[in-house]
Parts: structure tokens; C-alpha cells; sequence
């Protein structure tokens, strides 16, 4: 091909799309761990923006102020992630349906206050800034190799890449987990939780360890989030970003774990086209519309196909 | 429990001061009351349809934009504003009723359903009246006193109807209404989120006065606004969202069925 016969603008757009694609992967990642709890579990976590949160911030107040190596802050902080799942589960778990809901979001609620109030350790509203160093170097390395295949102006390949490596990186360790003893115990304490104390099943110890899981990929979706954005804030880790988990987790299907992948692409790809949408609202306005599909989405898919686009009939188990 | 809070009362007035803890007290009154009313609606439609309403809180902002809306565009006194205001929340919870609510009880939708349809329904709600509202935070001026004496004239008009659910939505809708008002006066500035950043309170309350339980949930909420204002005598105020949230955590923990609940509510 004659690279200069190729016009900007739908480098442009593919650029454009890459950054969609980027922020959908980032969802989904974040979702598989909603995934594993409400579709593979049965328990509803409202609070999985607070895991991503705390594992996010964890890792940046490790390299930032502590000034860590990130190939130890990054453990480290998954780690403090999955000990914030325990210590919401270990209460939580124990409570109903319901009760489970409110009480993890008021956890997350806790952190998200805690975000901004915490000034020194957080940087309050302003959030923490210089944690990303290390994935600049590789950045630019990256985009050095892609600059010998005439692709380095495409800046956004790099991350959409690691985005997506991790997504199925992820995918691939929850689907043998998913087929391990531990996966169907899971599933068995979703079905019937007393038929499955009554089998010898700790139903209590699996619940918390699928939340501490769960906290670990909200962790790392809250990583790549942070490496999207080059900043930490508040803001980011609000109750929305769980609600549209939760639509994305509906689209695609309870139960199932590239669902997770088809509905986040699906609604990013909806939310964002409508950019190209000529529409006579302030940015803000459209920021609302944008909120406001995702809440048709979930009254729409909860009333009408509760199973989800991909979603298996057999799979949905909704507790009362 | 009324003992109880004299003794904390007492005992703030000796450590803090009259002053300070005089004028905390005020507040969390103020807070209380609010709190109270908003929390009345969702205990009483969790009473009624076991439904957690993550819409709830939606309701209040609903209230107060079109209390907004009659008394500052199409200048309306606030006492009328006010009715509006109680009305059309009434009838928006009464639509969603028959809308949303009753075809999926004909389906026998669970749990989760119902849990996310809420929390759809409250996206819509919010963000249609950002949509039509915009950001820019508002101020509606109110005189209180006037309010109050609507909410006797709709529980009436409610259980009048005879269909115990559709008068739940419309009582919980017109309280939610009037508690929106308030906020708005109370606080003195709104926006369209204001009402979800209220609901985790409004939750707080309803548990700690036993879920499902309208006088609890009244009792809780005027609790939960003095133990938030309590709390800005000894820690910064900045705070005071995060103590009532660890209130409720606590109250889950200790007395899953609030402090006035009946016991082994399963």
C-alpha cells in the first residue's frame, strides 16, 4: 500500500475507537469480577468500584509516596484489595440478598469519602498524580516498535493491547477456575447454599473468597483505569462505575464470561457513538444521556430478558 | 432509646458546651427530619412489596426540581410549589407502579431483577432531570411551616383509593415529594445527583429503625441526623457522610433488625 494515499480522518477515527475500546476493556475486566460474584456465586455486590478504588490508590500511594518499585507496588496492592474484600465479606456475606447490596455499597461509599477527605494520603480531590513512570518507558518503547511497521503515531495501541492481554488473560483463569472443584462448589452455593453446607461445603469461607477474588480483577481494572486516565481522583471510583457494570454484566449474560466481553463493547460502543450523533445538549446533558441509556439498558434487559443477549435460562438463578 | 439520647444529650452539653452541642442538636434535627421522611416512603414499600427502591432517593430530587419548577418559572407561591411538588412525585411513584412494578410482579420476577429495574429507574429519573435541568446547582426559596401541613391531606387522599400498594407508592411518593422540598430548603442549594448521594442515608435510616418499619424508619432518621451532627463535635464534618454510612454497616452487623425491629426478620 501507499501509506500517503491513506486519509487522517479515519486514522483519526480508529484512533478514537482504540480509546473506546480501551475504556471498554477496562469494564470489562472490572465486570468479570462482578461476573464471578453475582453469576457464579450469587452474591450481589454493589461496592466493586470501592475494591478498584482501594486497589488503585493502594498502588499509587505505594510508588508515589512511599516511592515503591511498581513490580512490587502492583502485588502488594492486589493483595490490600483482596484484604478489603475479606473484611467487607467477612460481615456481609453472612447477610440477605438485600442487605448484601446496601452494605457493599456503603462500603464502597466509605472509601469513595475516604478519597476525598484523606488528603494527605490521596491528594483529596485532586488525587495522586507521577505513578505511571514505568509503564511510560514501555510505552514509548512499544510505540518504537510500532513506529517500524508505520503504526507510531497510533498511540493508543499499547494500552488497548495490555487492556485487552489482561482481559483474556483473566478470561482464561476464570474459566478453569469455573471447572475446578472450587468453581462448582461456587455454583452449587448459588443453586442451593443449604444443599451445600449439607454436602460438607463451607458456604461462608467460598463467598468471601470469591469477593476477595473479585476484589483482586477490580483491582487491576482499577490499574489500567489509572494508566487510561494518568490520574487518581475520586471521581473515577464512584457507584455509577458498578451500575454500569452491572448493565454490562446484564447485556451479556449472567453466567457467562465473555459475555462480560460482548456486553461491554456492545454499550461502549453505543454510548460512545452517539458522539457522532449531532445533538443539540451541552456536554454535560449528553454525559446524562449517556447515564440514562445505561439505566434503560437495566430496566429493559431485567424486564424483558433477564438472561441476558448470550445468557443461558438454566443459569439464572435470581434470589429473593 | 428516648432516655437513651437525653443521656447523650446531657452528657454532650457537659463535655462540648450548651452552645455547640445545642446548635449540633438543631441540626441534626433538621437533618433528622428529612432523613425521616425520605425513609418512611422506603420502609413502607419494603414493608408492603419487599422491594429495596434504589429509586428512592431519585424520588426526592424529582420533588424538589418540580417544586423548582412551579415556584421559580412559572411563579407559583412555594405553598402550592410545594403541593405540586408532593403531587406529581405521587403520581411519577404511582406510574412506575403500574408501568414497571406490577407487570414484573405478574412475572414473578426475583430478587435481582427487581434490585437492578431500581437502580435502571433511578438512572433514568436522575439523569432525565439533569437532561432537562442541567448541573448548575439551584436554590429554591421555601418557607418550611407552610410544607408540613400537606402530608396529612395526602396519606388521606392515599388510603382512600382502597388498593393498599397503589396508596403505599402514593404515600411513599408524596413523602418523598415534601422530604425533597425540605432538603432543598434545608440545605439551600440542589442538583440532580442530590438525591442519590441521600439515599445510602435514607437506607441507613430505614434499617436502623428495622427495614420495613415506618415508625422506625421515622425514628431512625431523626437518630441517624443527630449522630451525624453528633459526630461533627468531635471529628471534622467533612466526615459526617462517612459516619452514617458506618452506622448503617454497624447496625447490619449488630441488629440486622434496627434498634426498634422485630426479631428474626427473614
Amino acid at each position: 500500500m501507499i501509506p500517503h494515499l491513506i486519509s487522517i480522518a479515519p486514522f483519526g477515527h480508529l484512533d478514537f475507537w482504540l480509546g473506546v475500546g480501551i475504556v471498554a476493556g477496562i469494564y470489562a475486566i472490572f465486570t468479570l469480577g462482578l461476573q464471578l460474584n453475582v453469576g457464579f456465586t450469587g452474591i450481589v455486590n454493589l461496592g466493586q468500584a470501592g475494591f478498584m478504588a482501594i486497589g488503585a490508590y493502594a498502588m499509587a500511594i505505594l510508588i508515589v509516596n512511599y516511592g515503591w518499585s511498581p513490580w512490587l507496588a502492583l502485588p502488594v496492592a492486589t493483595l490490600v484489595a483482596m484484604l478489603a474484600g475479606v473484611i467487607v465479606g467477612m460481615p456481609a456475606v453472612r447477610l440477605r440478598g438485600d442487605y448484601l447490596a446496601i452494605a457493599t455499597i456503603a462500603a464502597a461509599e466509605i472509601v469513595q469519602s475516604t478519597a476525598q477527605n484523606a488528603i494527605n494520603l490521596t491528594g483529596g480531590n485532586n488525587g495522586l498524580l507521577g505513578f505511571d513512570a514505568a509503564w511510560q518507558t514501555i510505552q514509548i518503547w512499544a510505540l518504537g516498535l510500532l513506529a517500524t511497521i508505520g503504526l507510531g503515531q497510533m498511540d493508543q495501541i499499547p494500552l488497548f493491547a495490555l487492556t485487552w492481554i489482561t482481559f483474556g488473560a483473566l478470561l482464561v483463569i476464570l474459566f478453569t477456575l469455573q471447572h475446578t472443584p472450587w468453581g462448582r462448589v461456587l455454583r452449587a452455593i448459588r443453586e442451593d447454599e443449604d444443599a451445600a453446607e449439607a454436602l460438607g461445603k463451607n458456604a461462608y469461607a467460598y463467598k468471601i473468597q470469591s469477593l476477595a477474588l473479585a476484589a483482586a480483577i477490580g483491582a487491576i481494572a482499577g490499574y489500567l483505569l489509572a494508566l487510561n486516565i494518568t490520574l487518581i481522583y475520586p471521581g473515577t471510583y464512584s457507584a455509577d462505575f458498578t451500575f454500569i457494570g452491572f448493565a454490562i454484566l446484564v447485556l451479556g449474560g449472567l453466567g457467562s464470561y465473555s459475555g462480560v466481553a460482548l456486553g461491554s463493547i456492545l454499550l461502549w460502543f453505543v454510548l460512545e457513538g452517539a458522539r457522532f450523533i449531532d445533538l443539540p445538549l451541552s456536554a454535560d446533558k449528553v454525559a446524562a444521556l449517556r447515564l440514562l441509556i445505561v439505566g434503560l439498558v437495566l430496566v429493559f434487559i431485567m424486564a424483558l430478558r433477564p438472561q441476558g443477549i448470550l445468557g443461558k435460562r438454566e443459569e439464572m438463578v435470581l434470589r429473593g | 432509646m428516648v432516655g437513651a439520647t437525653a443521656i447523650v444529650v446531657v452528657v454532650l452539653i457537659a463535655t462540648k458546651g450548651y452552645q455547640p452541642a445545642a446548635q449540633a442538636t438543631a441540626n441534626g434535627l433538621v437533618s433528622g427530619t428529612y432523613f425521616a421522611l425520605g425513609a418512611v416512603g422506603l420502609a413502607l414499600v419494603f414493608g408492603v412489596l419487599r422491594l429495596v427502591n434504589f429509586a428512592h432517593g431519585d424520588f426526592l430530587t424529582f420533588g424538589a426540581y418540580s417544586a423548582l419548577l412551579a415556584n421559580a418559572f412559572f411563579n407559583l407561591p412555594i405553598i402550592v410549589a410545594t403541593a405540586i411538588a408532593v403531587a406529581a412525585t405521587a403520581v411519577l411513584a404511582a406510574i412506575l407502579e403500574l408501568a414497571v412494578w406490577r407487570p414484573m410482579r405478574a412475572r414473578r420476577a426475583g430478587g435481582l431483577q427487581l434490585l437492578l429495574i431500581a437502580i435502571g429507574l433511578a438512572f433514568v429519573i436522575r439523569n432525565g432531570i439533569q437532561i432537562a435541568a442541567g448541573t448548575e446547582p439551584r436554590t429554591l426559596h421555601v418557607d418550611i411551616t407552610s410544607a408540613v401541613s400537606f402530608l396529612g391531606g395526602i396519606r388521606l387522599a392515599g388510603i382512600d383509593t382502597g388498593r393498599v400498594i397503589i396508596a403505599t407508592w402514593l404515600v411513599a411518593g408524596a413523602l418523598a415529594g415534601l422530604a425533597g422540598v425540605l432538603v432543598a430548603a434545608a440545605v439551600g442549594v440542589l442538583t440532580p445527583q442530590f438525591g442519590f448521594q441521600l439515599l445510602l442515608s435514607l437506607f441507613a435510616a430505614t434499617i436502623l429503625g428495622g427495614i420495613g418499619n415506618a415508625y422506625g424508619a421515622l425514628a431512625g432518621g431523626l437518630l441517624l441526623g443527630l449522630a451525624q451532627e453528633w459526630s461533627t463535635l468531635f471529628i471534622d464534618p467533612r466526615w459526617k457522610l462517612a459516619v452514617g454510612f458506618a452506622i448503617l454497616i454497624l447496625t447490619l452487623l449488630i441488629r440486622p433488625n434496627g434498634l426498634l425491629g422485630r426479631p428474626a426478620l427473614k
